[in-house]
C-alpha cells in the first residue's frame, strides 16, 4: 500500500458537518480471477476501514471485493474540536496503513 | 367419540407438515444459486423484521459502461441524534459473485447518513441499499443499473 490521499477541509466551524474523502492504491484482488495458468489468483482486498477523531471511532466500513482498486471513500463527520483523524486501512496479508490529517475548529 | 378428536387432528397437522416440507425444496430448487445468495444476504442483515421504503436515495448510473467502476452515492435523510440515527449502511448486488459489496458503520457523530465509494458489477443487475436505524427498524432501496462490460475480470 502506498500512501493514501485524503482531502478535508483545514478549519471547520463549530457544529459543521465536514466531508472526507480518502483514496488509497491497492489491487484489491477479488479471488474470482483466474492466472495466466488457470489457477485462481488468491484474494487480497482492503477489507477493513476505520476512522477515528482525537480518538473516537466516528466511521468504520467492512468491505468486500466488489468495491474497486484503489478504493475512494467519501464519508461525513460532525467538526466538534480541533485535533486529528486518524483513517486505517488494513488488507487480508495483515498489513494496516494509518494516515493521519489536522482539523482546525473555531 | 372424544378419543377420535386428537388423532384425526394429528393426521391433518401430519399432512400439513409433509405438504410444507415437500414445497420448500421444490421452489429453492427453481430459483437460481446466486438470486440465493443474494436473498440469503439481506436476511442476514434484516432477519425477520420487514424493511420499508422511503427516505433513502440510492445513486448509481443507469448505464454502467464499465462494470469495474461504477461510482455510487448513498444517503438517507435522517436527524443523526444519539436518539434516531442510522446505524450502517448496507449495499448487495444482486447479480455479484459475493453479493456483499460493503458495509459502513455510522455514529451520531457523522452528521449525515452519506457514503460513496465506487463498486464492481459483474453484469447487468439490481442494487439494493439498506440502511440499519438505530431504533431497530430497516429502510430499503433497489435500483437497476444496466452494465455493458462486466467487471469480475475472467
Amino acid at each position: 500500500m502506498t500512501k493514501p490521499r485524503i482531502k478535508l477541509p483545514e478549519s471547520a466551524k463549530v457544529g459543521e458537518v465536514i466531508e472526507i474523502k480518502t483514496l488509497i492504491s491497492h489491487p484489491m484482488e477479488t479471488g474470482f480471477r483466474t492466472g495466466p495458468d488457470g489457477a485462481l489468483i488468491p484474494r487480497d482486498i482492503i477489507h477493513r476501514f476505520t476512522c477515528t477523531y482525537n480518538g473516537e471511532e466516528i466511521f468504520s466500513a467492512d468491505l468486500f471485493p466488489a468495491i474497486t482498486a484503489n478504493p475512494f471513500i467519501t464519508f461525513t463527520t460532525v467538526a466538534t474540536e480541533s485535533g486529528e483523524l486518524a483513517l486505517s486501512w488494513t488488507d487480508d496479508k495483515g498489513q494496516t496503513q494509518t494516515e493521519t490529517a489536522k482539523i482546525t475548529v473555531e | 367419540m372424544p378419543g377420535d378428536q386428537p388423532s384425526r387432528r394429528t393426521f391433518t397437522l401430519g399432512v400439513a407438515a409433509a405438504a410444507t416440507a415437500l414445497a420448500v425444496p421444490a421452489t429453492t430448487a427453481l430459483a437460481q444459486d446466486q438470486t440465493q445468495a443474494w436473498e440469503l444476504a439481506v436476511r442476514k442483515i434484516v432477519g425477520e423484521a420487514k424493511p420499508s421504503e422511503g427516505k433513502f436515495a440510492l445513486e448509481l448510473p443507469e448505464i454502467a459502461e464499465n462494470g469495474n467502476t461504477v461510482p455510487f452515492t448513498v444517503s438517507v435523510e435522517s436527524p443523526m441524534t444519539e436518539k434516531d440515527h442510522v446505524k450502517a449502511i448496507h449495499i448487495i448486488a444482486t447479480a455479484n459473485p459475493q453479493p456483499g459489496v460493503a458495509t459502513s458503520r455510522l455514529t451520531p457523530l457523522s452528521g449525515k447518513a452519506a457514503v460513496s465509494s465506487r463498486m464492481r458489477l459483474a453484469r447487468t443487475q439490481d442494487v439494493i441499499g439498506i440502511a440499519e436505524l438505530s431504533d431497530g427498524r430497516f429502510l430499503m432501496a433497489k435500483r437497476p443499473v444496466k452494465v455493458t462490460i462486466g467487471g469480475c475480470g475472467g
